[in-house]
């Protein structure tokens, strides 16, 4: 195969493994702060894009036509909102539920998810139908051979990585983050060493929830569209990246965003059948890898189940 | 004595009462309600074209209504079934079990449309088909209940074919959504273009909700094709067409009637100029009726436009509302009226159904986007030679 083609491949993938990669984080967040599954997360990401595209549209009425500021204002206004939303998450519908068996926070997370979808698709103005996203990144493209490297793409990409990377540093370097690993680690010994578990439990879904926004964004941006079921999909890929990478682990969840895109990338271009089964066969083998190493490629590293 | 007066009294006062409750009776009767339905894909991604179909058969209710010499009063019921054939049997389902809707038109999706037939089979509900293009929606049953008053996707891919190896192309690549629609369209067009000694490099089945195609695009500009044909509806066609500048592809974006929107000129902005798409019908304002039926649609405000099908749809309600005219409430007797329809005059032209409830309509428009407009290929300033499609000989 030609190298450009190649290269070109590549670049897809990568794109595509960077927002699922930004999914898998949160739900990664979730599980290892409170032991929780957040099913709503994939629909928190289209709420986070709508915000957006609503922030974009009243920036435009108030005559800010900069793309920049008008880039810059979106994912701030979007992060913070959906930031805030994710803790009001967290403090009406996971906490209350601490004690009650997993399954039902699972349930009722599932259960917020059609409703968050469905509260955008009718009270978004015409909300059921996709809705263009503007393109405010430079569109200027370098062509090597057969590979059309866009700008705007390798700004988005560069802009995933800082946002992981910072994170990631957030949770090793930061006070912050030494306490939301405490609290990962042992919620009693957290709250004995004066923890204000609530707080960080707040922060967490937050943090996680902004990130998602991060990525709703990033979708709109990439793809110019965007439209009230977006976060479904995303949601489970998101969720199974997680999984086949190391449920709570940071790096597990990067992993498996990339390794979720490739192979579909792969059953899409390299299968001799026809890509409408490219999901079938990245789930497939998701599947396969999962009875391989039931806890996934990267194990947690203090794993406190029986 | 006084017990027979007052009896004779009540008596007539009883006839009285009759006879004014006839003449009551009798004018409601003059204007009895009567239900029909109309089913379409109303939220979703291809919701303008539902909406239009709903304004376009409400429209053809309120004339009706109107109208001094209607025999009844009639009652939209509108459904919709968001262009999802479980959600549409559903719809099909709540409509056709309501005795008192005796007629509907029904579905803008093929998808929806074909998993719909046999819930009105069951039902004995007399439907009209205003959107929906699979031939199998009348060819695949023996259904007395199902019509169509649009063409099917054999006439628009015979067609197609033929137009695109007249502009000279040779090669093509297909995308088409793995719904009973877009898998229709690939067999249709792949059968047409390859009578006409057209090659296909490459045949790419994506789901209807996909969002990311750069992968499948990505082989296609390394097959390099001339054109790009696509079978599927306005969502994911922007999608692709947005997604083809990103990659560098330079192919025709070659579309069905499933594009034939302005949410598709709409969604790809700049893009939208020189794709080609087909379609059965004349366009609406060169209809026979057309002129008459778009003063009609602008009188009544509605707030958006009546797009593609809207003539089918209004022409569709109009001969059931005719029908129930002619025969009465009655299911049955509506379904065998329609059955015989045959050169019966509308706004899209003649009408005539076939054993299977099929209007022959043998009139394809071949359309360009110029200028963020669908225009007739034939008034373009791409066959005037002003223009030229990528690769156009």
């Amino acid at each position: 195969m030609d190298i450009g083609f190649l290269a070109q491949y590549l670049m897809n993938g990568l794109m595509l493994g960077m927002m699922y990669a930004l999914v898998a984080v949160g739900f990664t967040l979730f599980f290892g702060v409170l032991d929780v599954i957040k099913f709503s997360h994939g629909d928190v990401l289209t709420v986070g894009a709508f915000t957006a595209l609503a922030t974009y549209l009243g920036l435009e009425q108030i005559g800010v036509t900069d793309p920049a500021t008008q880039i810059l204002v979106m994912v701030i206004v979007s992060t913070v909102l959906i930031g805030g939303l994710g803790a009001v998450i967290a403090r009406t519908v996971i906490l209350p539920l601490r004690s009650a068996p997993p399954l039902n926070t699972l349930l009722i997370t599932l259960m917020l998810g059609t409703v968050l979808r469905e509260a955008v698709r009718l009270f978004y103005p015409e909300g059921g139908n996709p809705k263009p996203f503007p393109a405010l990144l430079p569109t200027d493209s370098v062509t090597f051979g057969n590979f059309n490297l866009r700008l705007d793409n390798v700004l988005m990409f560069g802009a995933g990585v800082l946002v992981i990377v910072g994170t990631q540093w957030m949770l090793n370097r930061t006070k912050l983050g030494l306490a939301i690993r405490a609290v990962a680690q042992d919620e009693e010994t957290a709250k004995t060493m004066g923890i204000n578990f609530n707080l960080i439990v707040f922060i967490t879904f937050a943090l996680g929830s902004a990130l998602a926004a991060f990525a709703g964004v990033m979708n709109g941006l990439y793809y110019n569209e965007i439209n009230f079921g977006m976060g479904l999909l995303l949601g489970v890929i998101g969720f199974s990246a997680a999984i086949v990478g190391g449920m709570g682990n940071l790096y597990g969840a990067i992993l498996g965003g990339f390794l979720f895109a490739a192979l579909q990338t792969i059953g899409a271009v390299a299968l001799p059948f026809a890509s409408a089964y490219k999901d079938v066969f990245a789930f497939a083998v998701v599947i396969a890898i999962m009875a391989w190493r039931p806890t996934g490629l990267i194990q947690e590293k203090v794993s406190d189940r029986v | 004595m006084s017990n027979g007066i007052s009896k004779k009294y009540s008596g007539i006062a009883l006839v009285a009462a009759f006879a004014m409750g006839m003449a009551i009776s009798g004018e409601a009767a003059a204007k009895d309600k009567v239900k029909v339905g109309f089913i379409g894909p109303l939220t979703g991604g291809v919701s303008v074209n539902g909406i239009g179909g709903r304004n376009s058969a409400d429209l053809a209710v309120r004339l009706r209504n109107k109208d001094p010499k209607a025999k009844y009063e009639y009652e939209l019921v509108v459904q919709d079934d968001e262009c999802k054939p479980n959600i549409g049997v559903q719809a099909a389902t709540k409509v056709a079990a309501d005795r008192k809707v005796i007629g509907a038109v029904t579905h803008y999706c093929s998808a929806v449309a074909i998993a719909a037939v046999d819930t009105y089979h069951k039902f004995g509900l007399p439907v009209v088909v205003w959107g929906a293009v699979l031939p199998d929606i009348t060819y695949g049953n023996t259904y007395k209940e199902v019509h169509r008053v649009n063409g099917t996707m054999i006439n628009q891919n015979q067609t197609a074919a033929k137009f695109m190896r007249s502009l000279g192309y040779e090669t093509w690549a297909v995308i088409h959504d793995t719904t009973d629609y877009g898998k229709g369209h690939n067999k249709y067009y792949s059968e047409n273009l390859a009578k006409e000694g057209g090659k296909i490099l490459a045949t790419f089945g994506v789901t209807s909700d996909q969002q990311d195609f750069t992968a499948e695009l990505t082989k296609i500009k390394e097959l390099n094709p001339d054109v790009i044909y696509f079978g599927g509806l306005t969502p994911i066609g922007v999608r692709v067409r947005s997604q083809m500048e990103k990659l560098g592809i330079k192919a025709v974006f070659q579309g069905t009637s499933g594009i034939v929107s302005d949410a598709f000129v709409e969604g790809t902005g700049k893009l939208a100029e020189g794709v080609v798409a087909f379609r059965e019908g004349a366009p609406t304002e060169n209809l026979p009726g057309g002129q008459f039926f778009l003063e009609k649609y602008q009188a009544e405000k509605y707030d958006s436009p009546p797009e593609a099908y809207g003539a089918f749809s209004f022409a569709a309600m109009n001969l059931v509302l005719d029908a129930i005219e002619q025969v009465g409430p009655n299911r049955k007797k509506v379904r065998d009226v329609l059955n015989k329809t045959s050169g019966r005059d509308s706004i899209v032209g003649e009408i005539s159904f076939d054993d299977h409830g099929q209007n022959t309509v043998a009139l394809i428009t071949k359309y360009v986007i110029q200028d963020g407009k669908w225009t007739v290929w034939e008034d373009s300033d791409y066959a005037a030679g002003k223009r030229k499609l990528v690769g156009q000989k």
